[in-house]
């Protein structure tokens, strides 16, 4: 196993999780773990209507009932923050709704009790009434509808580029993106041939195993907040925020996470427990029930027009994206997701004339955020369909349409930032070899019939970001990381360890990784969008490496001879005569950006790094069922180098049967803004038995020159490309296109039969 | 809210007496009294495995097995296993990487305990039987059924050599 082999150096070898032992033995510390004396805990009452006035809340039945410390409504919260908004990128949303609410399962009220059943069984006792408000759901109706989710707009600081929508009445478009390039009109009289396609993803969720979980523990002049969070930093600077205190007085600690995949980002439970605690000064924890997190955050889901140009060569020549992203009742960081995954909407394709516009839509929903991938899987769903459809409309070969057309290295990507180290053609060449493109395959015959299909993928990197990392040698030699990147299951703590190990000369082993607390751990823009190895590996080796520097001029004051090998552990004996002392070394990383221009979403410099994925399928589906059964995926990605390969090949692997799910059969179904699946006996993830037969994930050889050892980041990079691969090879196996996910059996059957002239009638 | 009542059982091969709820789970027991968390509530349905618990050898869902029936029972959890140091499968499950966030990882360990002490060779077939009721959303399935073999591999040459 590769568990015993040390190769030479830390970085690229495959060594265990360094948590790993705690995790099969049960005792890695997550937040259900946590309780503290005097802890009060939290239930929630939500709304049950999608937009409405709250007429009352009468919360007396619930206070009567013994063992309830206290009922809590807006108005207490208000008391102790008269403006409870928080959010990333609007302050939209209210610490609990105030006046309205804007969609079913919207937080109105909060039962405290020692026992966390009383909580509950209070909480059913609470009556509210609301006067209903007509309300819009649908994503590109919200864009011309006069069914409005907020009065008025309220962009955050954070994001210059959203301070124009400020004050902005009568719509609910959060964010428009825009990119202009060359003369997509000209380009379309001109071409040969053009293809118009739409394209719809569902509203699904990230579903963590470990529902959203925090406990707030306010003093006089601090509040320490133990959370499952992603951005420590995040919740910090927004909970000084909203209690109009300094940074140092808030601390936030974030034990492991029982994953996130993008939930459990930026600010969820947090700020409702700071207030809960401090309106109490007891310590509250609030733990959701999976019930509740289909009422927390989702994935958006979108309706995406492509339009191309081709022409007599087979070249696209234009391309227009118009991409409408459900963002639910708040906007989260839908406007960032429309805005970053607007950049490569028109796919990772040389196209000299482009219109892409991408729009954040309010609607009275469940808010969504990211997941896994920042909207590129939405996008990757519908214009590598698109491509295939375009290919097929023209007897090409879907794979020779493909590379006669892809983005090389040293070529402008649709924003003008000129492509490098994105090996989009390695990629493609090796999953077209895995999936055994062109050759003769078994195409069944009867009621079983087979196919095969592929898609490939560009995402840029969310920028510009801000990591720091400290790295201390303390007077024995041992040395201590501190970085606030959260181990969420990606294993990010061995791979900063493995960085650390690298520059030192030290086992990764040896390595203390301090669980992230923003009282010590410094500032890290968030663990999201596969940005952490990059940036957060870039200021973990800075640090290191001044650490290294350091202890150098130390051994130099010292008088010790250059290249002696006297142990760390004498040297601070030497300096300070007995064991004592630190060498502290420091790190920041930021990469260099520029913000795209407004008109024409033109950048010289959009991304630190690209991200390509390729997923090739076979598949296997039966005419009379309508059932797809994935005989064999492939995933292959550029990742650079890995640091720690075995952890590389499992995310990907995780990363495409995630996605997988919500390709085949997970989808939140909705009735008028009620789930109506909100449990995993309802909602369906993938299981043992949803593994395709055959499973290949693979990198190609390359390097990052600007990242860190060559490395970059690996997280959602298999998520892109899984389900227009599938739908492609459904359509190779049976001949019928579908444009909306999920695929599922009924969707594939009712295809088949319109296809035959023998539409089914709805039911 | 229901009387309170003394229960007794064995917890991980000793002794112990609890004063607890009819409503209160499993877990809500393990956790609340005896400071065990290697068992977790996730869905609340028993459709995850996250709440894996054994009791009289069989692996059941904590959260929905109330304690009122653990009374004279056996109780086994994940933290028994690693007793001393850790179990085969537990060493099979970090050889193989079958895990990320490892929230689910204590009901797959137990479960497979199970397994192969039922079935010390399983085919894919059983191995898919047994582990089909435990969810990963990290989604490690290839990993758990190679650590799964390699637990079973072990044991094998561990019985013969």
């Amino acid at each position: 196993m590769t568990t015993t082999t040390m190769q030479r150096g830390e970085v690229g070898r495959s060594l265990p999780r360094l948590e790993a032992r705690d995790k099969v033995s049960g005792r890695a510390q997550y937040m259900h773990a946590l309780q503290l004396p005097r802890m009060l805990t939290g239930k929630i009452f939500r709304s049950t209507v999608a937009h409405g006035r709250i007429r009352s809340i009468d919360t007396s039945a619930a206070r009567a009932l013994p063992g309830v410390h206290a009922v809590i409504t807006a108005e207490d919260v208000q008391r102790i923050i008269p403006e409870p908004y928080y959010g990333p990128a609007f302050h939209d949303q209210p610490i609990l709704a105030i006046d309205k609410v804007h969609y079913v399962g919207e937080p109105v009220a909060v039962v405290l009790a020692a026992d966390p059943h009383v909580a509950e069984e209070a909480a059913q006792l609470i009556v509210a009434e609301y006067d209903e408000l007509p309300a819009v759901f649908d994503e590109v109706e919200a864009a011309t509808s006069g069914v409005h989710v907020h009065e008025e707009l309220k962009p955050a600081g954070t994001f210059p580029d959203l301070k124009h929508l400020k004050g902005r009445k009568g719509t609910n478009v959060a964010l428009d993106f825009r990119l202009r390039r060359g003369d997509t009109e000209a380009a379309f009289k001109a071409a040969a041939h053009v293809f118009e396609h739409s394209f719809r993803t569902q509203q699904c969720l990230h579903l963590a195993l470990e529902p959203f979980v925090s406990l707030a523990d306010a003093r006089q002049d601090r509040v320490t907040v133990h959370t499952a969070s992603q951005s420590p930093s995040f919740v910090r600077i927004e909970i000084a925020r909203l209690l109009g205190w300094p940074e140092n007085r808030v601390r936030v600690v974030v034990p492991f996470l029982g994953g996130g995949f993008g939930g459990k980002l930026y600010i969820k439970l947090e700020a409702l427990v700071v207030a809960l605690s401090l309106l109490t000064r007891r310590p509250v924890k609030i733990a959701l029930t999976m019930e509740e997190q289909f009422y927390t955050i989702t994935k958006h889901a979108s309706t995406f027009r492509i339009k191309s140009g081709i022409d007599h060569d087979g070249r696209i020549v234009a391309r227009e994206c118009e991409v409408w992203w459900n963002g639910g009742a708040y906007a989260d960081i839908g406007p960032r997701v429309t805005q970053k995954s607007g950049f490569t909407a028109a796919g990772p394709y040389d196209i000299d004339n482009v219109a892409i516009d991408s729009y954040a839509l309010y609607t009275n929903l469940t808010p969504a955020g990211a997941l896994r991938g920042f909207g590129i899987p939405q996008l990757v769903w519908a214009y590598e369909s698109h491509t295939d459809m375009v290919a097929r409309a023209l007897k090409l070969d879907p794979l020779e349409f493909r590379r006669k057309n892809i983005l090389r290295d040293g070529r402008p990507q649709a924003t003008g930032t000129v492509l490098k180290d994105a090996a989009i053609e390695a990629v493609l060449a090796r999953t077209a070899e895995r999936i055994d493109w062109g050759k003769p395959f078994d195409r069944g015959a009867g009621h079983v019939r087979r196919g095969r299909g592929l898609a490939v993928a560009l995402k840029a990197v969310i920028s510009p970001t801000t990591s720091v990392a400290v790295v201390n040698i303390n007077a024995d030699g041992s040395t201590t990381l501190y970085c606030g990147t959260v181990d969420m299951g990606q294993g990010s703590d061995t791979a900063m360890a493995q960085i650390v190990g690298e520059v030192l000369n030290l086992p990764a082993e040896a390595v203390r990784v301090v669980p992230r607390d923003t009282d010590v751990t410094p500032y890290d823009m968030g663990t999201l969008g596969s940005r952490s190895l990059f940036h957060m590996g870039h200021a973990v080796r800075l640090a290191a490496e001044d650490a290294r520097a350091k202890l150098k001029a130390l051994a130099g004051e010292l008088d010790v001879p250059e290249g002696s090998n006297i142990p760390i552990a004498e040297l601070f004996k030497k300096k300070y005569g007995m064991q004592a002392g630190n060498i502290v070394g420091t790190g920041t990383y930021k990469p260099d950006y520029v913000s795209p221009d407004a008109a024409t979403g033109h950048t010289p410099n959009a991304t630190p790094f690209w991200m390509v994925a390729g997923a090739g399928a076979e598949v296997e589906v039966d005419t009379e069922t309508g059932h797809v059964r994935i005989t064999k995926l492939v995933n292959v990605a550029d990742i650079g180098r890995a640091i720690n390969p075995r952890i590389v090949e499992t995310q990907l692997s995780g990363g495409a049967l995630m996605q997988l799910g919500f390709t085949m059969f997970e989808k939140m179904h909705v009735d008028g803004g009620q789930v109506t699946n909100a449990s995993l006996a309802d909602y369906k993830i993938p299981g043992l038995r949803d593994v395709p037969v055959v499973m290949r994930n693979e990198t190609v050889d390359t390097t990052q020159a600007n990242g860190p050892f060559g490395a970059k980041g690996v997280g959602e990079v298999s998520t892109f490309c899984v389900s227009p691969a599938i739908a492609n090879a459904i359509d190779d196996a049976v001949g019928v296109r579908l444009t909306e996910l999920p695929l599922t059996p009924e969707a594939v059957f009712r295809a088949l039969r319109a296809n035959a002239g023998k539409p089914l009638e709805d039911a | 809210m229901s009387e309170a009542r003394t229960i007794s059982f064995m917890l991980n091969g000793e002794a112990v007496s609890a004063e607890i709820l009819s409503h209160h789970s499993l877990v809500d027991v393990l956790q609340r009294q005896f400071d065990l968390f290697g068992a977790r509530e996730s869905c609340g349905q028993g459709m995850c495995g996250c709440c894996t618990v054994l009791v009289d050898d069989r692996a059941v869902s904590g959260c929905l097995f109330l304690a009122a029936f653990a009374d004279g029972a056996e109780v086994v959890t994940v933290e028994h296993l690693g007793r001393d140091g850790l179990s085969d499968v537990q060493e099979a499950f970090i050889a193989a990487g079958a895990f990320q966030c490892g929230f689910c990882t204590p009901g797959f360990v137990l479960m497979t305990h199970q397994l192969l002490d039922e079935h010390p060779d399983p085919d894919d077939e059983t191995i898919h039987h047994y582990l089909a009721g435990n969810l990963c959303r990290c989604a490690a399935y290839p990993e758990i059924v190679e650590a799964v073999k390699i637990a079973a591999r072990k044991r094998k040459t561990g019985a013969t050599g």
